[in-house]
């Protein structure tokens, strides 16, 4: 359900190898993307195939050995610690760990605070940041007055991931690169995060790069699926085609491999 | 009917923090397990798969404390021994546990070899290496291990191949009990059918004789066991054979977990997943009557206050509401 067709990131021959000589590695071996302002997408591989490295050279946080990311058409600038900080403005991310990605000394909302001095900057009356920060809490369904004097190791997991959610919400990116967001989550709380991804999606209008093993999980988020294999796609296009009629061997033992409750799970192939 | 190995009756444990505050973690768990079979527990973080797991290995050590239940193995009474015998005589050769970060379980410094020497010499102290050797060898063989990995460290192993290790390293003993808590949540889907294809393997060969497999995924859950029990705030709400709980379910608890099941089949796209509203109740003081009823729509007014009993019905299924099973009827909610 993508609104309007304009790509808003794209890499052209994105590549990165570690190491050199004979411990060299490819991890992401020149790999093409399109992805376009509104719509989910998937990156689906297993363990080592290079899902994060790509995630992470979309943020910038690891530089490209060869190949170009552009963004909204242009080739994006990094080069300076300002205009990274430009860049991140518009792309955010949420990691797999809860637990590490909160600062287990200050509380809470601290992280909210930061995000809002990022935005609106740092002369801002109190009563606003709080309504701000209790708009966001009660988008991914907390109460604010319950969470603002607590320390991290005082929240479930799901509670923390939720929270990093009702960030994204404050920050309004363009791009979100969610890298496993659920794999430390029970199944129960799982659905409560993807709901609100949805939602996110639906109220923002925007581009949600979901970055998992699971690829029931991609299916059911996402509109188009990237299937990856050592460093390269193997397979792309629509959630649909993927799932329902899968040309690569590749994803057809993706499929396989995820346990199914209406046909019977084949563990011959393991 | 096989041969009963395991029997627990109304088995209550607790976790005593620091401040002396008790957290009835399993409050009144009862549970049978014949030879052969696998049996699933289920249910959401917190709720107290862990504890149970930990507490049917009869070995508790602070914070975890025994209050009262019965636990017996091959007709051996557990609860009445003490920790020392426990530890000798049931432990490892009677019921063996995997942890769920089995790849933290492994010492860096020590060969995995070693660790199974350990294992061996524990129960068999006058073992010569050789002969453990010998028994590690053939026990890798046979569940498609390589024997080179014997020689190796645990950093050179991946992720699955670890698990995979620490599973060979607890059933070395053919135990007849295995828990498995969550074996498979820190891997991914291809490591995870791998490592369930051991486990299967395992029942197989009848290295171990029956299995108690813990997770919080129904999909894995309803391919591996024969029956499941659904585990709400330290109490089972519901049993019954795999197929009836995850077609079937009574509970409205069950019923919303079945809503959180994702599977990569067509028609995914079009179901709604429904989480379930609010939290679960501390269990520092667990409230009187159903713990569900604060996130129940059938609830009533007596649901929060009396004593729900558990439910048996004539197919041998077990559910803990005090709606009655006509009312229950309707599949997923």
């Amino acid at each position: 359900m993508t609104t309007s067709n304009d790509v808003i990131l794209s890499g052209r021959g994105v590549t990165r190898v570690f190491g050199y000589g004979k411990k060299k590695v490819v991890a992401v071996n020149k790999v093409d993307f399109d992805f376009k302002k509104g719509e989910i997408v998937s990156i689906v591989g297993e363990s080592g195939s290079g899902k994060s490295t790509l995630a992470k050279m979309i943020l910038g946080l690891l530089n490209l050995t060869e190949g170009q990311i552009y963004y909204k058409g242009a080739p994006r600038d990094i080069s300076t610690h300002k205009k990274r900080k430009e860049y991140w403005k518009s792309i955010q991310a949420i990691f797999q760990d809860p637990y590490s990605s909160y600062n287990i000394f200050t509380k809470v909302d601290s992280i909210l605070l930061d995000c809002i001095k990022m935005k609106w900057g740092k002369d801002l009356a109190k009563e606003k940041k709080i309504e701000l920060m209790s708009q966001a809490c009660s988008f991914v369904n907390l109460e604010y007055d319950e969470l603002a004097n607590k320390y991290p190791f005082e929240l479930s997991g799901g509670q923390m991931q939720r929270l990093m959610i009702a960030r994204i919400f404050l920050l309004k990116p363009e791009v979100l690169i969610a890298d496993e967001p659920t794999s430390m989550i029970d199944a129960c709380s799982r659905s409560t995060i993807l709901d609100m991804l949805l939602k996110l999606r639906d109220e923002i209008n925007m581009t949600i790069v979901f970055i998992t093993h699971d690829i029931g999980l991609a299916y059911y988020v996402s509109d188009s699926i990237y299937v990856m294999k050592d460093g390269v796609f193997v397979e792309k296009g629509n959630a649909d085609d993927i799932i329902l009629n899968p040309k690569a061997d590749y994803t057809r033992r993706l499929i396989n491999d995820v346990p199914k409750i209406y046909e019977k799970w084949d563990l011959s192939s393991a | 009917m096989g041969k009963t190995i395991l029997k627990v009756k109304d088995l209550r444990t607790k976790y005593v923090t620091r401040y002396k505050e008790s957290v009835y973690a399993v409050d009144g768990v009862s549970l049978e397990l014949e030879e052969g079979k696998s049996l699933g527990i289920a249910g959401e973080s917190g709720c107290g798969k862990s504890t149970l797991a930990l507490s049917l290995m009869g070995y508790y050590f602070t914070p975890l404390h025994y209050i009262s239940g019965t636990i017996e193995i091959d007709g051996k009474i557990v609860t009445d021994m003490k920790p020392d015998d426990v530890r000798k005589n049931i432990l490892g050769t009677e019921i063996a546990y995997i942890p769920q970060a089995a790849m933290n379980a492994l010492n860096p410094t020590q060969k995995i070899i070693n660790f199974i020497e350990d294992v061996v010499r524990a129960h068999y102290p006058k073992k010569s290496k050789k002969d453990i050797y010998d028994l590690a060898c053939e026990r890798f063989e046979s569940l498609n291990l390589s024997r080179e990995i014997l020689g190796k460290y645990p950093v050179e192993l991946s992720g699955g191949m670890k698990q995979r290790t620490v599973i060979a390293i607890s059933t070395i003993l053919s135990p007849k009990v295995l828990i498995a808590d969550e074996p498979t949540s820190a891997l991914d889907v291809s490591s995870q059918k791998v490592v369930i294809k051991m486990l299967k393997n395992l029942m197989e060969r009848e290295i171990v004789k029956s299995m108690i497999f813990i997770t919080h995924e129904l999909p894995l859950l309803y391919n591996v066991t024969d029956d499941i029990m659904v585990m709400y705030a330290g109490q089972i709400v519901e049993k019954g054979t795999a197929e009836e709980v995850v077609f079937d379910p009574l509970h409205p608890y069950s019923k919303a977990l079945m809503n959180s099941m994702i599977v990569p089949e067509a028609g995914m796209k079009d179901v709604k997943l429904t989480p379930i509203p609010g939290v679960p109740p501390s269990l520092k003081n667990p409230p009187p009557g159903c713990r569900f009823a604060e996130r129940c729509k059938h609830a009533s007014s007596t649901c929060k206050t009396e004593k729900i009993p558990e439910v048996y019905t004539e197919d041998g299924r077990m559910y803990r509401c005090l709606l009655t099973r006509d009312q229950l009827k309707g599949g997923k909610e």
